[in-house]
């Protein structure tokens, strides 16, 4: 791994910044997989409650320490050049830009498996933790066995380069 | 001195965000850790620290009720994470 930017910030970001920021002095990429998570304003657990925001908190410290060991250990199963890792925190309306991840390498085939399974381990391990708030109340959001799923079906896949 | 902070709904329903602890003698484990809590706090830290869906962190990796301790340790107890 070429570079590593890790970012835990209230503020929202700019894709297209970010994006640029990792073209501008590098002509050996050749892909640029890039993952963005919204505040989505369906609660599907609770049977469609329109949620009106979200409360991000985390464990300052834990929470890039974690993120710097994820992308360490895709760094080892792939060969990838630059990885963005930015988490916003504190509270985001619907539709809003929660989380964003972007992998660099010179194919795609490395690039797309290294972001997604950054965003399995980011959500499966990372310290955060969201409270929504919706129209019957305020409530903390469980943790999902589908992404406990995906972040286990990486120990089962063939290893790659 | 123990640095303990609490995340999410466990902070919420213990009602504390951090403490410090002097580690008592012969408590070298953080499931020693939760009894000297539990007895110094009540039956509310019981129902919430001694759930088997708590995690918890020693110096901010995720640790076991077996893990070993010792002065100075940041200790955290937190629910599964929800980020992303």
């Amino acid at each position: 791994m070429r570079s590593l930017k890790i970012s835990i910030q209230q503020q929202d970001f700019n894709i297209q910044d970010e994006c640029t920021a990792l073209k501008k002095d590098h002509k050996d990429i050749g892909a640029l997989a890039t993952f963005t998570g919204l505040v989505r304003d369906i609660d599907n657990e609770r049977e469609g409650a329109e949620v009106a925001a979200l409360f991000l908190e985390h464990y300052p410290g834990m929470t890039e320490k974690r993120l710097e060991e994820i992308a360490h250990m895709a760094d080892q199963r792939w060969s990838i050049l630059d990885v963005v890792i930015i988490h916003r925190i504190g509270e985001l309306n619907a539709a809003e830009q929660i989380v964003f991840v972007a992998v660099s390498s010179q194919h795609r085939e490395a690039a797309f498996a290294a972001c997604a399974y950054i965003m399995d381990f980011l959500k499966t391990s990372a310290p955060f933790w969201k409270k929504s708030r919706s129209s019957d109340g305020e409530h903390w959001v469980a943790a999902k066995q589908s992404d406990a799923e995906a972040a286990e079906r990486w120990a089962e896949a063939k290893q790659k380069r | 001195m123990l640095s303990i902070l609490y995340f999410a709904s466990i902070r919420e329903k213990l009602g504390l965000s951090a403490e410090q602890l002097e580690l008592p003698e012969g408590v070298c484990t953080v499931s020693a850790l939760v009894d000297v809590l539990i007895a110094q706090h009540g039956p509310v830290w019981d129902d919430v620290l001694n759930k088997s869906s708590v995690l918890v962190a020693v110096n901010q990796t995720v640790a076991q009720p077996t893990s070993r301790i010792k002065d100075g340790d940041e200790i955290a107890f937190f629910p599964p994470v929800t980020g992303g």
